[in-house]
């Protein structure tokens, strides 16, 4: 392990540089609980790990533009003791808050559970369900990226060397509108998601949806944005057909794997189920029941 | 006390008060493991010490053409490399013959492959070195050529015609005439009773099921740690964490090819065994790298290697067959299990034969059992081995049978139940036993009356586990201020050392907390037999009692001296010897005659050394309410009941802490634990993430009822406890699944996916 290099860069620009010159692989850790592991079991065997958690940036959370900055490194323990953020979105908390044990969560960072690349990342559809967008640096400068465009296959990322998410922003909340986050997992906790749905949707003052965004995690490669499910909601009042509709649609985007988690018919049956249950709850989010 | 005469005795307790027993006493190791201080297996370092590795197959079946050390010997820091060559070889036909049959040739094959692998993580080399990143750089170093063979992963692909045979010295035993072609079927094993034929033909009802079940490990948290220091004249020390001292000694000399005296033992605290520790792997291993290398070896083992290569529990099927007559009346019982040994033969499947209708009164039973080979890690014991299997077959068909009567399944059982006199089919005549009695406090439990809602459903089943005795040694040894060490030699898995302080208590009639229990080392008390079997609060209690007494009878000879009058004169009361015949003496504490003890001869002990007989048989029922989420399949387990006749609960809190925790190893394996293998027999689940044992937050409390029919082969009516909770919570978590969601289930685990397509019809 000794000829593992560790830095811990206190701004952006150095991390930036930390990661560019890295001779070998280099490896990004926020709370460290999934590439720890990686580490311990051999899977990955980096030469530089920077340790963005000591960067000021990556561990604030600010109101933008009537929305929410949240540096990548937040824990879930910090981000759910955000009272605001929770209030306006309890989904994409909720997501984060899932992850692991108590003391996991003291660790566990929104920018680290998007960037192992988990297609079972429990926040990355609440996020990507939110139209979530990240705040990326990298040796060019920094750019913004849709949540759902950052991962591009199990434990593979769109980001280029030397790119590491500095931050996400949480759109303003609309009026009347709610979201919600739901994992099935065969235990009740420190797991990880066999399949999992976010929620996001608003309605007019008539009880019509106007905007829905569907999320699934664990049914294919990464976790996808299911445009047609949204589709299936908006325009209607949310009622049992349209919630039909968004579930057939849902299924219809799984293409998931048999593993010791889950088959195929499980997985697509249980995507469907799980986003009807989220889209109730973020239904009754946004009517304030 | 407790002598030949005692046994077979109904002792009458309904008047007896005890001072001691069945007080909730601060456990004696309680402060060290809260605090952390207390050691376990991989906590020992000693002077010089490096660390060893092992090398693993990444294959199921294959042989073994070449090992190359070479690369790795030359890594600097490396200090030996071992591989099967440097152990003696052992006869094939070299056996120990006790409570379970041991090959020694199997076991050494098993602790490290020769010409042949027969599962994923079967150890092939081991290496040690300076550092632990040395040790596992080295052990990547060791280049090990395989012709790889087709693997046999389930019983079913192993007694196919056409399967690759594990074992070429392998015949079926138990068969007639002796098969000439070698088999993966190791044995066939029968019990009968009666006419089953016959009582099938009287049957008005006959309910027949098939079931089947997983590999599943004890998952206990603590992996398998040990360090070996060999000194230039074979003097060897081992510190490692078991279920017996002795047991280590025994099987590591033999393995290695050395005598007995050369080896000392000394036990760690043990985190979690479950039988699964009444076992070596690594000891052989230290030792060999220690003797190679000169110096001390420690080795630990990852949760990785503890799945692969340790201890699992059968996967098997149980087929149940019963007849009864309208009234309920049982008239007939068969059952047939197939048990997957592992890689070497000795499935518990014999011990499924015997329990599984043990808790009836059944005139005509038939039970069958197959020990199959596949290529999976050597079957080790797991808490009731056999047992819990056996009687998901059983309890499950019990409850299609109450169905088809129209009959309460409580009822049913009660009906039938195995009394006192009751001949069980695996060949005794039960003694005063209490089976009935945890039927009845189940009906009287508010739980089993208590309502359900829409998606709930209720189970009950009940288990039985035989409780063993056998050798047992303890020493009681008075200190100078009258405070008091009993040392046993078997290791505390479940609060046997409050037990054997609260039963010297008991005798010596002083307060608990002046006692110390002591888990000795291999030379420092006698032989005693491992720590399993549920016998040690029994047995090794029994010894304790015995001991306590012996120690008494030096005191009153002590206090005899101090008055000079005869030992008869001297009572032992209340902790104090008291003279009968004269008031002019006042009575002696335990400290004032050891005050004065190199005045009266000396030391002062007692001790004991047995071969317990007259165990009771533990009964335990269990009542089971789950939730079942028809959409997803996923299993919510509401409230849960244990019940069981304990004999007589020495430390409730214990004996309590015994029935949660086989309760919910048992829920484990009926709801989510199972191994999971490739196509070509790689374990696919080898961490707790994926091994998914019940997590706290997964269960509601466990209630127990301790129920205490005392056991007329124990002076205080101990019966052992640990084992029999894990028998009933298969069967009574799929009654229950079963009735919530109006099918019958029959595989297990019932995890989501799994059920959902039972619910689903698919």
């Amino acid at each position: 392990m000794s000829e593992i290099q560790f830095a811990t860069p206190q701004t952006v620009k150095e991390a930036v540089k930390c990661l560019a010159g890295a001779k070998g692989k280099a490896r990004v850790l926020a709370g460290g609980t999934d590439l720890l592991v990686q580490l311990r079991a051999g899977f990955v065997r980096p030469g530089l790990i920077v340790d963005i958690k000591h960067i000021p940036e990556l561990r604030k959370v600010k109101r933008e533009d009537g929305g929410f900055r949240i540096g990548a490194a937040v824990s879930g323990a910090e981000l759910g003791a955000n009272a605001a953020v929770k209030k306006a979105w309890p989904g994409v908390v909720e997501g984060l808050e899932l992850i692991g044990s108590t003391q996991i969560q003291g660790r566990a960072s929104l920018g680290g559970n998007l960037c192992n690349g988990s297609p079972a990342a429990d926040s990355v559809p609440a996020l990507i369900a939110a139209a979530a967008t990240c705040h990326i640096a990298g040796p060019k400068g920094t750019r913004e990226a849709k949540v759902e465009d950052i991962v591009s296959g199990p434990g593979k990322t769109t980001l280029k060397p030397g790119e590491f998410v500095v931050s996400f922003f949480l759109p303003k909340r609309p009026k009347r509108s709610g979201d919600a986050y739901l994992r099935l997992i065969p235990r009740t906790e420190m797991d990880i998601a066999v399949v999992g749905a976010g929620v996001s949707l608003a309605l007019d003052s008539k009880g019509v949806c106007t905007e829905a965004r569907v999320a699934l995690g664990a049914v294919a490669p990464k976790a996808v944005l299911v445009k047609a499910a949204g589709k299936a909601l908006v325009g209607t009042k949310v009622d049992d057909a349209a919630l039909e509709a968004m579930a057939a649609a849902c299924r219809d985007a799984c293409k998931p794997i048999d593993d010791k988690r889950g088959t195929v018919a499980y997985r697509t049956k249980v995507a469907g189920v799980l986003a009807q249950r989220a889209a109730r709850i973020a239904l009754a989010r946004a009517t304030g029941e | 006390m407790g002598n030949e005469e005692d046994i077979g005795k109904i002792i009458d307790y309904s008047g007896r008060e005890f001072q001691y027993i069945g007080k909730r006493t601060i456990r004696p190791d309680g402060v060290d493991k809260v605090t952390g201080r207390a050691n376990f297996g991989a906590d020992f370092t000693v002077n010089g010490m490096i660390h060893g590795r092992v090398v693993r197959s990444p294959h199921a079946h294959a042989k073994i053409k070449k090992i190359n050390v070479d690369k790795a010997l030359k890594l600097d820091g490396v200090k030996a490399v071992i591989t099967g060559k440097d152990f003696p070889e052992i006869d094939i036909n070299d056996k120990a013959v006790g409570e379970v049959v041991v090959s020694y040739y199997d076991m050494a094959h098993n602790i490290i492959a020769r010409d042949k692998v027969y599962y994923d993580g079967h150890a092939v080399a081991a290496v040690a070195a300076t550092t632990p990143d040395i040790a596992e750089k080295a052990a990547k170093l060791i280049e090990v050529e395989y012709d790889v063979l087709k693997p046999v992963m389930t019983a079913a692909q192993a007694m196919k015609k056409n399967a690759p045979v594990l074992h070429k010295h392998i015949h079926t035993a138990g068969v007639e005439p002796a098969p000439e072609k070698p088999s993966n079927v190791a044995s066939r094993t029968e019990f009968k009773l009666g006419d089953p034929a016959a009582g099938f033909a009287d049957a008005d009802v006959i309910v027949e099921r098939e079931f089947s079940t997983q590999t599943v490990h004890q998952g206990y948290i603590e992996p398998h740690a040990c360090c070996a220091s060999i000194s230039a004249d074979g003097n060897t020390n081992i510190w490692c964490s078991s279920q017996g001292q002795f047991m280590v000694r025994a099987y590591t000399a033999k393995i290695c090819g050395m005598e007995t005296s050369k080896v000392k033992v000394i036990p760690a605290e043990i985190g979690g065994g479950f039988g699964g520790k009444t076992v070596v792997y690594l000891e052989p291993l230290a030792v060999m790298l220690a003797k190679k290398a000169g110096r001390p070896v420690k080795m630990v083992m990852t949760r990785d290697e503890v799945l692969r290569a340790t201890g699992p529990t059968s996967g098997g099927t149980a087929r149940a067959r019963i007849g009864a007559k309208k009234d309920g009346t049982i008239v007939a019982g068969e059952l047939e299990l197939v048990y997957e040994a592992g890689a070497y033969p000795g499935s518990p499947v014999a011990l499924g034969c015997m329990t599984g209708f043990a808790p009836y009164d059944i005139k005509n039973v038939s039970c069958v059992g197959w020990d199959v080979l596949v290529n999976r890690p050597k079957a080790a014991a797991y808490r009731a081995p056999g047992a819990p299997v056996a009687a998901f077959g059983v309890e499950c068909t019990l409850d299609v049978l109450a169905e088809e009567l129209g009959m309460c399944p409580l009822e049913l059982r009660m009906k039938n139940a195995a009394v006192e006199g009751t001949q069980a089919p695996y060949g005794v005549k039960f003694n005063r036993i209490g089976y009935k009695e945890t039927l009845e406090a189940a009906k009287a439990h508010p739980h089993w009356s208590a309502p359900l809602g829409p998606n709930q459903g209720r189970g009950i089943a009940s288990g039985f586990w035989f409780n063993i005795g056998g050798t047992s040694s303890a020493e009681v040894m008075v200190n100078e201020d009258g405070t008091v060490i009993v040392a046993t030699g078997n290791p505390d898995i479940g609060g046997s050392r409050a037990s054997m302080a609260l039963m010297a208590a008991e005798v010596l009639g002083i307060d608990v907390a002046r006692i110390k229990p002591l888990v000795a080392d291999t030379e420092s008390v006698p032989f005693s037999m491992l720590t399993g079997g549920s016998r040690v609060t029994f047995a090794t209690g029994k010894a304790v009692i015995e001991a306590a007494q012996d120690a008494v009878n030096d005191l009153k000879r002590r206090a005899a001296k101090i008055w000079d009058v005869d030992v008869d004169q001297v009572e032992w009361e209340n902790g104090q010897a008291v003279c009968i015949e004269s008031t002019q003496h006042k009575p002696l504490s335990i400290a004032a005659i050891a005050a004065k003890a190199d005045k009266t001869g000396g030391a002062i002990s007692g001790r004991a050394n047995i071969n317990a007989t007259g165990a009771g048989p533990g009964f335990g029922t269990h009542i089971c309410d789950v939730e079942v989420d028809p959409e997803t399949g996923y299993v919510t387990v509401l409230r849960y009941t244990a019940i069981q006749d304990v004999g007589k609960a020495i430390h409730p809190s214990y004996v309590e802490g015994q029935l949660q925790g086989g309760a919910v190893q048992g829920i484990g394996w009926a709801l989510n634990e199972e191994y999971v293998y490739s196509e070509d027999g790689r374990l696919l689940n080898t961490g707790f993430l994926d091994y998914r044992m019940p997590v706290a937050s997964d269960l509601p409390m466990i209630d127990t009822v301790v129920v205490e029919v005392p056991n007329p082969g124990h002076p205080y009516g101990v019966r052992g406890v640990g084992e029999t909770p894990i028998v009933p919570p298969l069967a009574a978590v799929a009654n229950a699944v079963s009735h919530a969601i109006g099918k019958r289930v029959t595989d297990l685990p019932l995890s989501p996916p799994r059920l959902l397509a039972v619910i689903d019809g698919k």
